[in-house]
């Protein structure tokens, strides 16, 4: 009712250069950076404002000018940045406000958490220090003393464990969530009136995502302050925020009531990027829609709407003029910045049918394939000796990193292997890639253990068994043309010069790319045609397996899809198998047949995919699912949450029975002779319904019930 | 010149701010130019050393003594229309003399840069890729270096390349010249082996000196451009250093550092015989410094970026 | 921590120990003792020239090894460092010389740390502004000239001051003058005259280096995201580059210092050369001059204790400054 209000007489005043009684109000902001190849507009015109209270997401993909925009309100752009528009807080504008004056308001007045926790704390100083610095910062009349009680307090209140001790340690003795915790404290320190949290869960697991978000919500409710969240992840705005603003190119191009803007999004990017994201809810089912092509560059933006060479609606006016963002529909909360606004609101243009859904390969084209093991693992083993001691280095423990890992992949099929990091994945695929006698356990490709192979045969092997890696970037020598990348597994096994260029052409042609561009360097290429370029890499040797170390998680939402279709189309057509590797559920989702959940070196669940996603049979499984956001405000308002508490252990210690226990939720629900178990004897896995569970209680899994997340709007 | 020392010089660390993947991608090469071109200590160096190479190379024309001459009848005078630099007490030409040791100089030091570099490239990039006791066992001899100052230790070899001609002792100041370098070459390399093409390259099978010739060295040849041109004015500086107290460039040859050693006496009561030849000195290891430092940034875009 | 430190200084002191012996081997394997006696007239028979020469210890018909062991065994057993060439203990000598050195080392060293660091941090904080320039060519300029000239010219513009002043207020020959009456202040001050311009010549080098390597840490530091947390708390830019930001820097400087000690040593023994200075420089040069081994090895044997120290100093330094190394 109120807001309504507000927002009418936004509208009347953004007319003239009147007042804002808004919280914050951003109009026209435009932000250039010089630079001696020409100058850079990551900011073009953006519009929008935050009330007392409210939950504000943005939502963009790299490039699109989401934190500068946050950093130009924050007054910490560098100083060469040349910033016009206006930004209002409180009514007062900010902008042209020397450094002593905005730093008396941040902190103060506005407070902003980053990405990085670990380089956004200074590392010689302690927690508690950095907390009373912003108390102290601001209230000159408090004591260092109460000061530092007053940090123990917020430690406490942002779900810091010992929090009198915890204050005393550097940041570098903290986890990624606990650093984050610390950043939200010192963030709300002051009890500002605004937070602004610019991507603060990019860098963390789902799990931990989850807890930063419920405190994120909790300090919200402390202080009372309006939230602004920038994030590329939708899912992670969908159960949070009151509003969304989608941004593109340095503008937003649709903002909204959260509602409006999942479920009847308008602008034709919004549509592509919701259905372009691999979703819990609905992978595994449909094949993913790409979003073909690219943001487009900022430093020379042709006329018309720059998503115009990406959109299948686009007429020709879309290439001339760049549509403003105008209201639409009923609510004046929801606008669009499209010519065919009208049109796609009204439902003449049906949102399901903007993007063509592309084709699975035609039965045809499909590799046969017989089903016998390509790739198994028995009992894999690697511990890492922990050394301490400065003079006479002397074991202090052992890291079990992989500790009797199993599994078994079929050829032509896909094996997701995920978990949270620290968990062992990458330690486990580098253990099956080094081709070597594992410390324990085996290893046969094709029916042969590698630990008896000789050394000619291992390198003969080598053909059958490539990797893609997560960073495309890191993945391609900078100082090679592409058709030397791709065509590099070949020189090792003898293939002369013109054979090799025949098959760089071919492959690359198969994974997409035109084969004109093959004596080009990595740089040229944007982020999804450098993956190309290693799938490329890792088929050009006909391989059986392909092992893929989060292959598509370096990459931006809309250019995964593509990826990942490609992914599951070379399957097909060579009956390649995978084993895939990824922290991310829903692309497991899309592309597993068999998942297997890592829990610190050991496999605690694995199964048929539908099995596991759709009835988890593994405490930590549930809890890993349901921590997943979903983008789906609706959804994500009914769903069950099961956070766990702190922290993955550190794989040096030592945890009698069952390593879950610490965290398990399931443990305290147990009567003391169940937990007396889970705490003496070490689960063995057993199958239970369809899946594979090492659980002791498993059977007790619905004893489980998460939060219900509260309704944001009474 | 060890600033490049501990400050990790590399290509990805420091992540770029949004703005910066939205630029058009353009080569790296081409970047480094560009910034080059946009510093003006680079001018300042390439045209201060091309100027002195110019001169080395034609100075000696329109003058009309040889470095050999003595004119009796001019002994000790100050600079002149005849004299441009003026004359020794025994009558020889300064001007001359300058030349002539600036170019030995000049050969030495821009030998002796990029064999230290080369050395320095290899020994590193070995050290670093292998790691275990080809590691342990580099470091320790490039350390035992670093707590014997190689001054003293060119002292102590001088009576052997005494005996040798001035050539030896390029070999000598380019042994003993690589090591700091290849310490940082060595830490650039340990980074490099943990990047995912080279793991790449191990999981196709690639062998380790394919590697080290293929993706290390390559990768780290920006670095080793830096190191060169840093080290000729390192090299300058010692062998002047040591021909000044006599354990260098040993007579009839003639360097900088001879030249400055014979003007010493006279440097209070007849500055000229000393100060031209330090200004050219002075004004040639500046140039090459000043275009080894302009590199230095225009390579590593996290040096003399101020993104406050 | 201490286990930090004790490691670091069981490292140095291992690597000074063989730099020290290594340095005892090539020095009997390049230097000819004989040669001095040689040239001699009368020419010594060989048998006396053997006598002196294995009175020293220095007789190269005796093998290397024995004659390193013997050396290593008299400076365990009786803390002696052999006899000079002159028939002098090389302990007296060096006891004799050490603290003239040190003045220099220590005071040039401090001066040159702490302007190192002032301009260093200035400089990057106002990058490419004037004084940035200024600095960054002043240095540049300084670290392209050798040590020796730096001296002269210093020595040159003393005399130009001096005869402008007409009375001798900068003393640069030796290290007092020699035959001075007085008390103790005119001796002090004189002392101080001398001390002036080999100190400024060392504190100029060292200073140069120093804030060319600071300016780069303080570059790196400058966009770190930690400053801009500290600002978002409240900061301005300046306090927060004092307060978080130089700190930061400070780190790597220590490491950078352990390692130019070396090119100080180097550059100290040149200036005092320069400065006609009897210290550990000059004993260093003349044991070469004259093939005198175990004056040569005494003072390798000095360099390589002021190396471990200044390392383990840097270290303790390193330790107080950066919690991540304390264990």
């Amino acid at each position: 009712m109120t807001e309504n209000l507000t927002t009418d007489l936004s509208l009347a005043r953004r007319r003239g250069a009147s007042p804002s009684n808004h919280l914050l109000e951003v109009r026209d902001l435009t932000v250039t950076f010089p630079q001696p190849s020409g100058s850079v507009t990551a900011v073009r015109g953006v519009n929008y404002h935050v009330d007392q209270g409210e939950f504000l997401g943005i939502v963009g993909e790299s490039g699109s000018g989401k934190s500068v925009s946050s950093l130009a309100v924050m007054g910490l752009l560098p100083s060469s940045a040349q910033v016009s528009g206006d930004i209002l807080f409180e009514g007062r504008s900010l902008l042209g406000r020397s450094d002593k004056e905005m730093s008396k308001l941040r902190g103060e007045g506005i407070s902003i958490i980053f990405q990085d926790p670990l380089s956004a704390l200074t590392p010689v100083y302690t927690i508690g220090t950095q907390i009373a610095e912003a108390l102290l910062l601001h209230d000159k009349s408090l004591s260092k003393l109460a000061a530092n009680a007053r940090a123990v307090e917020l430690l406490k209140v942002v779900g810091i464990p010992n929090p009198e001790r915890r204050a005393q340690a550097f940041p570098h003795e903290f986890s990624g969530g606990m650093r984050q915790r610390a950043m939200i404290a010192i963030a709300i320190a002051n009890n500002p009136r605004l937070i602004i949290a610019d991507e603060p869960t990019t860098a963390l697991d789902v799990t931990i995502q989850a807890q930063i978000l419920e405190v994120l919500q909790k300090a919200k409710e402390m202080t009372g302050a309006a939230v602004v969240l920038i994030t590329h992840d939708l899912g992670v705005v969908a159960g949070n925020a009151d509003r969304i603003a989608v941004m593109y190119a340095g503008r937003i191009v649709e903002t909204g009531t959260v509602d409006q803007v999942f479920h009847e999004p308008s602008m034709p990017y919004t549509v592509g990027l919701l259905r372009s994201m691999p979703n819990l809810a609905t992978a595994g089912h449909t094949r993913l829609v790409p979003l073909e092509g690219r943001p487009p560059l900022l430093t020379n933006l042709a006329p018309g709407c720059p998503f115009a060479p990406r959109c299948p609606v686009a007429i020709d006016a879309c290439r001339t003029t760049e549509p403003p963002l105008i209201v639409f529909g009923n609510d004046p909360a929801n606008s669009a910045a499209c010519l065919r606004v009208a049109e796609i609101a009204s439902g003449a243009l049906d949102r399901s049918q903007l993007y063509p859904v592309p084709e699975p390969i035609a039965p045809a084209d499909r590799a046969e394939v017989l089903s016998k093991s390509v790739l198994r693992v028995e009992k894999l083993v690697r511990h890492f000796p922990l050394t301490k001691g400065s003079v006479f280095k002397h074991s202090i423990g052992t890291v079990r990193a992989v500790d009797g890992v199993s599994f078994d992949i079929k050829s032509g099929q896909t094996l997701g292997l995920v978990g949270e990091s620290g968990c062992g994945k990458s330690t486990t695929i580098m253990e099956i890639l080094e081709l070597a006698k594992p410390q324990a356990g085996q290893i046969t490709i094709n029916g042969v253990d590698v630990a008896v192979m000789s050394k000619k045969e291992r390198q003969a092997l080598r053909r059958d068994i490539q990797v893609v890696f997560q960073d495309p970037m890191a993945s391609l020598d900078p100082r090679l043309p592409v058709q030397d990348i791709v065509s590099e597994p070949l020189t090792v096994h003898g293939v002369p010069a013109k054979e090799r260029l025949k098959k760089v052409l071919d492959v690359l042609e198969l994974v997409g790319l035109d084969p004109s561009m093959a004596s080009r360097y990595p740089h040229e290429f944007s982020g999804g045609q450098r993956q190309r370029i290693g799938i490329a890499r890792a088929l050009v040797t006909d391989p059986k397996i392909v092992v893929l170390d989060e292959p598509v998680s370096a990459l931006d939402v809309s250019i995964q899809a593509g990826v990942i279709n490609l992914l599951e189309d070379l399957q097909e057509k060579l009956g390649l198998s995978y084993l895939f590797v990824a922290h991310d559920l829903a692309v497991i989702r899309q592309i597993a047949d068999t998942v297997s959940v890592m829990y610190l070196g050991r496999i605690v669940e694995s199964g048929p995919a539908e099995a596991i996603f759709d009835n988890p049979q593994h405490p930590y499984t549930r809890a890993l699912l349901s921590a997943v956001p979903v983008p789906d405000p609706t959804v994500e308002r009914t769903r069950q949450r099961i956070i766990l508490d702190g922290d993955l252990p550190s794989p040096t210690e030592e945890i009698s029975g069952c390593n879950f226990r610490t965290r398990c939720p399931l443990y305290l629900l147990m009567d003391p002779a169940g937990q007396e178990k889970c705490r003496t004897v070490d689960p063995v896995s057993r199958p239970l319904n369809s899946s594979e569970v090492a659980c002791h209680h498993a059977e007790h899994i619905d004893r489980m019930t998460g939060t219900t997340k509260q309704p944001q709007r009474p | 010149m060890s600033m490049l020392e501990e400050i990790p010089v590399s290509n990805n660390g420091v992540p770029e701010p949004e703005i910066a993947q939205a630029s058009k991608p353009v080569s790296r090469m081409r970047l480094v130019l560009s910034r080059l071109r946009s510093t003006p200590r680079f001018w300042v160096g390439v045209i201060g050393l091309g100027a002195v190479i110019l001169w080395a190379a034609f100075g000696l024309i329109p003058n009309q003594w040889n470095y050999t001459d003595l004119d009796v009848y001019s002994m000790g005078s100050s600079p002149n229309s005849v004299h441009w630099f003026g004359t020794s007490d025994i009558g020889e030409d300064i001007y001359a003399q300058t030349i002539v040791g600036l170019r030995k100089s000049l050969v030495i030091g821009l030998l002796v840069g990029p064999i230290a570099a080369i050395i320095a490239g290899i020994v590193g990039a070995v050290a670093g890729y292998l790691g275990g006791w080809w590691d342990r066992t580099i470091i320790w001899f490039i350390d035992l270096l670093l707590v014997l100052p190689s001054l003293f230790l060119f002292i102590l070899l001088s009576p052997i390349f005494k005996s040798l001609s001035w050539v030896a002792l390029i070999f000598l100041l380019a042994g003993f010249g690589w090591m700091i370098m290849a310490r940082v070459i060595r830490a650039q390399t340990m980074s490099l082996r943990e990047r995912d093409f080279i793991k790449a390259a191990r999981f196709m099978g690639v062998d380790t000196w394919t590697i080290i010739r293929r993706h290390v060295l390559p990768n780290v040849s920006s670095l080793l451009i830096i190191d060169a041109t840093l080290g000729v004015g390192g090299a300058i500086l010692s062998e002047t250093t040591l021909s000044f107290f006599g354990f260098g460039i040993q007579a009839p040859d003639v360097s900088l550092g001879t030249l400055l050693a014979s003007g010493q006496g006279a440097a209070v009561t007849r500055p000229w015989l000393f100060i031209f030849p330090a200004a050219i000195l002075v004004f040639t290891v500046l140039s090459a410094s000043l275009v080894g430092d302009a590199l230095r940034d225009a390579v590593d875009p996290t040096s003399g970026v101020n993104r406050d | 921590m201490i286990g930090f430190i004790v490691k670091r200084f069981i490292n140095y002191a291992i690597l000074s120990a063989i730099a020290t012996l290594s340095a005892y081997v090539l020095a009997s394997m390049i230097l000819n003792p004989a040669g001095r006696y040689l040239g001699r007239n009368p020419r010594p028979s060989d048998a006396t020239i053997n006598t002196i020469l294995d009175g020293l210890g220095v007789n190269p018909n005796t093998p290397v090894i024995e004659r390193l062991w013997n050396w290593a065994v008299n400076l365990v057993t009786q803390g002696s460092l052999g006899e000079t060439i002159h028939n002098t203990s090389v302990i007296s000598e060096m006891a004799a010389r050490a603290g003239t050195s040190l003045r220099l080392l220590i005071l040039g060293t401090i001066i040159a740390a702490v302007f190192g660091v002032i301009l260093g941090v200035w400089g990057a904080v106002r990058q490419y502004k004037f004084s940035d320039q200024a600095i960054s060519y002043g240095s540049f300029a300084i670290l392209a000239t050798p040590s020796f000239v730096l001296g002269i010219l210093l020595m040159i513009a003393a005399t130009a001051l001096n005869g402008f002043l007409g009375v001798q207020l900068i003393s640069f020959t030796g290290e007092y003058t020699a035959g001075l009456d007085g008390g103790l202040w005119v001796h002090f001050w004189d002392r101080a005259a001398h001390l002036l311009l080999p100190t400024i010549s060392l504190a100029l080098m060292g200073a140069a280096g120093y804030s060319r390597y600071q300016r780069s840490a303080m570059l790196d530091v400058l966009s770190a995201d930690y400053i801009r947390t500290a600002r978002s708390k409240g900061r301005t830019r300046g306090s927060a580059l004092v307060r978080h930001g130089v700190r930061v820097a400070l780190i790597p400087m220590s490491t950078y210092f352990a390692y130019s000690f070396a090119t100080v040593l180097a550059g100290a023994a040149v200036t005092e050369l320069v400065f006609s200075w009897h210290g550990m420089g000059e004993f260093l040069f003349q044991a070469i001059q004259q093939s005198d081994i175990n004056a040569f090895t005494g003072a390798v044997l000095f360099n390589a204790i002021l190396v471990l120290i200044a390392g383990t100093l840097s270290d303790v330094v390193y330790a107080a400054l950066d919690p991540r190394v304390r264990v």
